[in-house]
């Protein structure tokens, strides 16, 4: 119950300044429009706009992810929060926000993405849908706690997308895979083995970051 | 005796140098010093002796980096701390070395230095890995706080990096051999090798991790002299 209050004390504290829903719609904005500016009126094949989509998802979420823990290290209040909860209830309190920021931000992009090029066609909707959620759920839990690394040391900006990367190529590249499966249309019988990949990712970067977050909050 | 073990490794080390590159590749071996034609590999087939050492050699100074690690997060003792770096920095030689080898095997064996194989996209993620973790380690001043994040960080990279080595280039289709629809150079240090090749290949991977750890345990205890002798230095 205590997560749900400090998820809550975060959503109040974003709406007040709206920094990071303001930086990541800008982001989508500006990469979205880069790429449009890029090809011109070249007309891309189907398969470079499923690696292209999640070009986009991976530079808009370096952009705002971090924002969660580097906050409280900036306002100087994750002192106060280290007396007031246990270092479970902050990471999860954390990660639900992340969660609900990464799922809107991520379908926002699709819904963009898919207006604007006209080669983004989902055959297979169903399983976009599930490599989706359970790509979103992965990115979150890795942003999140690579977030809570670099609130602890020097150059965060620099720092978020060279630590961040090598911990989510995994994901990056079997999502990559299944979208370019959605767009396809193979059936869920054919993909499962990439499907199985990306729930196994979840489920171990949950377990880990869990574990370890311990010792970054207490630094 | 101390140094009667440096000497005979200097020579385990020579003799598989030596024998690696000169002993030829025939196609029916009948003396003990030919070695059998691999099909898909022939010529080529005697990198296995140079490359996959030191491909085995990052991995384990991986692992030893996440053991220290995670020794380093229960003790909190600065000592492990110099271990997992020591061990880093040779594993990103080693890293390196493994890149570039089989780089140059590709471009006679495949036609091309980088085609993005299973296997070159997971050397190049360790390689990724290895990077983020020294810029992680020089962003922070305080010793303590370098090593707990940096530990962190090793333990997170060390749990999600074996979708790469182990599950992505045996499901993926690719080029090198040993991939999921590798037929003809399948896997080739059960039976493609005979007797003396596999005695070579595992002289080898042995000369190395002795080597391995040789370097590491000089690279550890220099780092922690120097880190006392600082210390002694700046108390006065």
């Amino acid at each position: 119950m205590k997560s749900y209050a400090l998820f809550k004390k975060d959503i109040s504290s974003e709406l007040r300044t709206r920094y990071a829903i303001n930086a990541l719609a800008m982001f989508i904005i500006v990469t979205l429009s880069i790429i449009l500016f890029s090809i011109g009126n070249e007309r891309i094949s189907s398969s470079l706009t499923g690696g292209l989509f999640w070009v986009i998802i991976f530079f808009t979420s370096m952009s705002g992810l971090s924002r969660v823990f580097v906050s409280e290290e900036e306002r100087g209040t994750s002192l106060t929060l280290q007396l007031i909860a246990a270092p479970s209830t902050v990471f999860s309190g954390k990660l639900l926000f992340n969660l609900i920021l990464v799922f809107a931000m991520n379908t926002v992009i699709a819904i963009l993405y898919s207006a604007l090029f006209n080669t983004f066609v989902l055959k297979n909707f169903a399983l976009f849908l599930t490599s989706f959620i359970l790509s979103n759920i992965g990115l979150a839990f890795a942003s999140t706690i690579i977030a809570a690394i670099i609130s602890k040391a020097g150059a965060k900006g620099t720092l978020y997308p060279v630590l961040s990367f090598p911990i989510l190529l995994p994901l990056i590249l079997t999502s990559v895979q299944l979208t370019l499966f959605a767009m396809d249309g193979t059936s869920f019988e054919t993909a499962k083995f990439e499907l199985a990949i990306v729930g196994c990712y979840d489920v171990i970067i949950f377990t880990v970051s869990y574990l370890l977050f311990d010792f970054i909050w207490k630094e | 005796m101390k140094t009667t073990w440096k000497i005979l490794l200097f020579l385990l080390l020579c003799f598989v140098s030596i024998a690696g590159i000169s002993f030829p590749i025939v196609k029916n071996p009948q003396a003990w010093y030919e070695f059998p034609f691999i099909k898909g590999l022939e010529e080529n087939a005697k990198i296995i002796f140079f490359h996959v050492p030191t491909a085995w050699l990052t991995v384990i100074a991986f692992l030893m980096t996440a053991i220290y690690s995670i020794k380093y997060l229960r003790k909190k003792n600065l000592d492990d701390d110099a271990k997992a770096y020591a061990a880093a920095q040779l594993g990103i030689i080693f890293c390196i070395l493994a890149t570039v080898t089989g780089a140059v095997w590709a471009k006679f064996a495949w036609g091309s230095f980088w085609s993005w194989d299973p296997r070159q996209t997971s050397i190049f993620a360790l390689l990724l890995i290895y990077g983020a973790w020294f810029a992680l380690r020089s962003s922070i001043e305080s010793e303590e706080k370098r090593a707990t994040l940096s530990s962190v960080y090793a333990i997170i990279a060390f749990v999600t990096v074996p979708f790469f080595i182990f599950i992505m280039p045996r499901i993926m289709t690719g080029l090198h051999p040993g991939s999921a629809d590798d037929t003809n150079a399948g896997p080739i240090v059960d039976f493609k090798m005979n007797g003396n090749m596999q005695l070579i290949f595992f002289l080898s991977l042995i000369g190395f991790t002795i080597l391995y750890f040789w370097m590491w345990r000089l690279g550890y205890k220099s780092i922690i002299y120097r880190d006392k002798l600082n210390k002694k230095l700046i108390r006065g």
